[in-house]
């Protein structure tokens, strides 16, 4: 066995990815050493990936290189920028797709296609490249023309509905789940694509479809719709915080003293409550008809209004301590502050690593929550400015000269 | 052929794992589901077929648990274990979720499990990481949600109202993601000429890294997102972007038209409709349409005619789902060229024909029934290395003497002692 470092050294990825859908899937290539080169083009200033130029801002400063959430999801990735409009431009492109491994991109379905670099187009450059399309609905199907994003795949996938409260209309996820989720499994199939070349030399395409993954996280909801032809929609449903599978009771946030405070806490069996009414220490919660999961259930208004009542009294993180110490699982609902700053489940795992960036100076943003014995990974670049790395990459991996790049420059290819 | 053929994994049964073995085995890993004599307390979960509860009717495992075999093995006995070190031996993957601490109160330490395996990759998952002073903190779906930042931002408007769970199961769904990429990295570091190596996850680590804005809003300038119903929350309040139709059904409006073809388009729509006698905004639909270049949005609230303009395109898409059913606006906003969504529930999204065309209806013999069910198909396309449903969740012990048996262990004494529960 060699000595290898980084898990995913020697790994070049030739990627087309914008805003967190297909960022994020890369972020994590980079992170594990892959050598991630994003294309954009000169001639919008990489605009397409509009993140590069939305709040938050780190300062007054404002444009395509100060966006704080494409640095977050662009961090160990080198930028470059190509015009696909020249002739020229697609030579080069051409020319790194073949001294790749993987292309990506989450345009809209076609695009990539209308450029001259369809599938086909790139196994006749690359015959074994691993080429991952990642789009809200997918190449193929009645909606492949339709337009999405985050807020729109969750709507779709029914992962909207299931969060809310009954008789309301839907709560829905406050940010783009399914695009942090469709990032995932975007890196998933590239993985898995890899893994199938290495052992065979053959190399795909993936047709990843964000409304696809996020249909898939409620399986059991769907078979009790096969199987009981039980659907979700129906009285009482989506109910909340309240725990079906596997049943609970109490099972719910509940409010804590302060403004906009919150505890959440799941008594997940007979023995979880009679603790928790012990922690109570109150005669309402010791009722005999409260120690079975039957009489809970029956009564969940009644003791949700009470611990309400019981909770709105005491400080979130004591309920949290007392209860967990009771045995119960309980967590206070932690604001960004709290969680970032002063939890140490997570400064534990270095989470919020601090990167440099070529303009915006030093500032944290996400790691990775796993940690690796052999082969950690890095987050320590900051996200592209755009084509920040277009000189090295053409020198370096193409052989052009600086002149030539300068030519190039002055030519509007880059 | 398929993606993983050949690997082999070993799954310790626990509820926070089972995805991340479905979405291994789905691509043709051989997974092997080692449960404790009994079965694993998941097989207790609802909802069951007919809502008669038996440990071979839950959905929930039968979801969780397609394309696995199963073996009945107690690892907390030392034959069990020696057992179970035997099938690790010839093993690509280890996935575990045992709570901190308990493989090695058990005889089963780094050194007795995996130790001079050097191939073996072994993913182990807790709520909060194996080290650490909250280490031992219990935690479910929904406290891991709570406390580990997705909560804080799901909600209504009115804060009098608590923060919403996502349904689905989604914090333990976020840990088996992160599994998995862990998994197939290290798997992949190791074809590459690497060796295997020991990977931990943190759940709540995850959590806290499945937030986007919500997280880099502090990180970059120490903002703090609110909630508000249906979309993002944010440091500012935003516009509302539900609407209820005509059938009861909610749809998200989505972000408004922009460029001309836009304006022009949906103002077509609306008189296709014969609304536009009664939305006076239209008027400012046709200037938009008229307009050349995409509206210059950082002007709205400085310049009337821009903030006429865009508010009109709003106003109209809200007029219009108002007057129709959701799945009209749907299609009608979409062929307009807006991005707006109907507002499925789990069962109507299954059973909507792009969905199915797209072959995610995916229907599995399933025994105790005699029948086939219809499961929620592949979350990616492959082209070459198909994703499959290979079998049904295995029932408990279906497959512990196969199993066994490849290993070339010794199944009669092992059922002398007990440790792969009753025959």
């Amino acid at each position: 066995m060699t000595t290898r470092r980084r898990a995913l050294e020697g790994i070049r990825v030739c990627d087309f990815t914008g805003q967190l859908a297909g960022a994020g899937a890369t972020k994590w290539l980079a992170a594990f050493g892959a050598d991630v080169i994003r294309i954009e083009d000169p001639v919008n200033q990489g605009a397409w990936d509009i993140l590069r130029m939305m709040p938050p801002f780190a300062d007054e400063r404002r444009g395509p290189d100060f966006g704080g959430g494409f640095n977050n999801h662009n961090t160990e990735k080198r930028g470059i920028t190509l015009n696909l409009r020249t002739p020229r431009g697609k030579e080069l492109l051409a020319a790194l797709v073949e001294r790749s491994d993987v292309v990506t991109e989450n345009f809209a379905a076609g695009v990539l296609d209308r450029w001259g670099f369809g599938y086909e187009a790139l196994r006749r450059i690359k015959p074994n490249i691993v080429y991952v399309s990642n789009c809200g609905f997918g190449h193929v199907g009645p909606y492949a023309a339709f337009k999405t994003w985050g807020p729109i795949v969750q709507a779709l996938s029914g992962l909207t509905f299931t969060s809310g409260l009954p008789g309301m209309e839907p709560a829905g996820w406050g940010y783009s789940y399914m695009d942090h989720t469709g990032g995932y499994y975007m890196a998933i199939a590239v993985l898995l694509a890899l893994i199938h070349r290495q052992r065979t030399g053959e190399g795909q395409w993936v047709d990843m479809a964000c409304c696809d993954a996020g249909l898939t996280l409620n399986g059991p909801a769907i078979l009790d719709y096969t199987v009981n032809r039980r659907p979700m929609r129906r009285d009482g449903q989506p109910n909340g915080n309240r725990s079906d599978w596997p049943r609970m009771a109490p099972h719910g946030i509940y409010r804590a003293a302060g403004d906009d405070e919150w505890i959440a806490i799941a008594c997940r069996s007979d023995a979880d409550w009679s603790a928790c009414a012990a922690a109570i220490d109150q005669d309402w919660a010791r009722q005999a008809r409260w120690s079975t999961l039957s009489g809970r259930l029956a009564d969940q208004d009644e003791i949700d209004a009470k611990l309400n009542e019981w909770c709105s009294a005491r400080g979130k993180f004591d309920l949290q301590r007392r209860l967990q110490a009771a045995g119960i699982p309980a967590a206070a609902v932690q604001k960004p502050e709290e969680r970032i700053d002063r939890d140490p489940a997570t400064a534990e795992l270095d989470l919020w690593p601090t990167v440099r960036h070529s303009k915006i100076g030093d500032i944290r943003v996400d790691g990775l929550p796993v940690r690796f014995s052999e082969t950690p990974w890095s987050i320590r670049r900051g996200g592209p400015c755009v084509g920040e790395h277009t000189e090295e990459v053409l020198t370096e991996l193409l052989g052009l000269s600086g002149e030539d790049v300068a030519r190039l420059r002055a030519e509007g290819v880059v | 052929m398929s993606a993983l053929a050949g690997i082999r994994v070993v799954e310790l049964a626990h509820e926070r794992m089972a995805f991340a073995g479905k979405l291994l085995g789905d691509m043709g890993a051989d997974v092997v589901l080692v449960e404790p004599p009994g079965g694993c307390p998941m097989r207790r979960c609802e909802p069951f077929v007919d809502d008669v509860p038996d440990p071979e009717r839950s959905l929930t495992w039968w979801h969780y648990h397609t394309s696995k075999r199963g073996a009945v093995l107690d690892w907390r006995h030392p034959d069990g274990r020696a057992a179970l070190r035997a099938l690790l031996a010839r093993a690509d993957i280890l996935l575990e979720a045992e709570d901190p601490g308990v493989l090695a109160e058990n005889g089963c330490d780094d050194t007795a499990l995996t130790g001079a395996l050097p191939r073996l990759v072994h993913v182990s998952m807790t709520p909060f990481g194996p080290t650490g002073e909250r280490r031992h903190e219990l935690a479910t779906d929904l406290t891991l949600l709570a406390g580990g930042g997705p909560v804080w931002s799901c909600g209504y408007d009115d804060h009098d109202l608590p923060p919403i769970r996502g349904g689905g199961g989604q914090g333990y769904a976020i840990g088996c993601h992160y599994a998995v990429l862990s998994a197939l990295t290290a798997l992949l570091h190791r074809e590459l000429g690497g060796r295997g190596q020991r990977v931990d996850v943190s759940m709540h680590a995850a959590a806290n890294v499945t937030t986007e804005m919500g997280s880099y809003c502090w990180l970059v300038h120490r903002g703090t997102v609110q909630r508000q119903t249906g979309r993002h929350a944010n440091e500012m309040m935003s516009m509302p972007s539900q609407m209820r139709c005509t059938d009861g059904r909610y749809v998200n409006t989505g972000l408004p038209p922009r460029t001309p073809q836009e304006f022009g388009r949906l103002l077509a729509w609306l008189r296709a409709l014969g609304l536009e006698e009664e939305l006076p905004e239209a008027v400012f639909l046709q200037m938009g349409a008229e307009r050349h270049g995409r509206i210059d949005l950082s002007k709205i609230g400085s310049d009337d005619e821009v903030t006429a303009i865009f508010g009109a395109g709003r106003e109209a898409l809200t007029f219009i789902a108002s007057r129709v059913t959701a799945q009209e606006f749907f299609l009608g906003a979409q062929k307009v060229g807006l991005p707006v969504g109907v507002i499925y529930s789990p069962e109507e999204a299954f059973e909507d024909p792009h969905f199915v065309a797209r072959g995610m209806q995916v229907e599995v013999a399933q025994p105790q029934l005699g029948r086939t069910v219809r499961y929620p198909g592949p979350p990616y396309a492959f082209e070459k290395t198909r994703w499959t449903i290979s079998r049904p969740a295995p029932t408990l012990g279906q497959h512990t003497e196969e199993v066994l048996a490849e290993a070339g262990i010794d199944v009669a004494p092992l059922r002398a002692s007990g440790v792969l529960g009753r025959s």
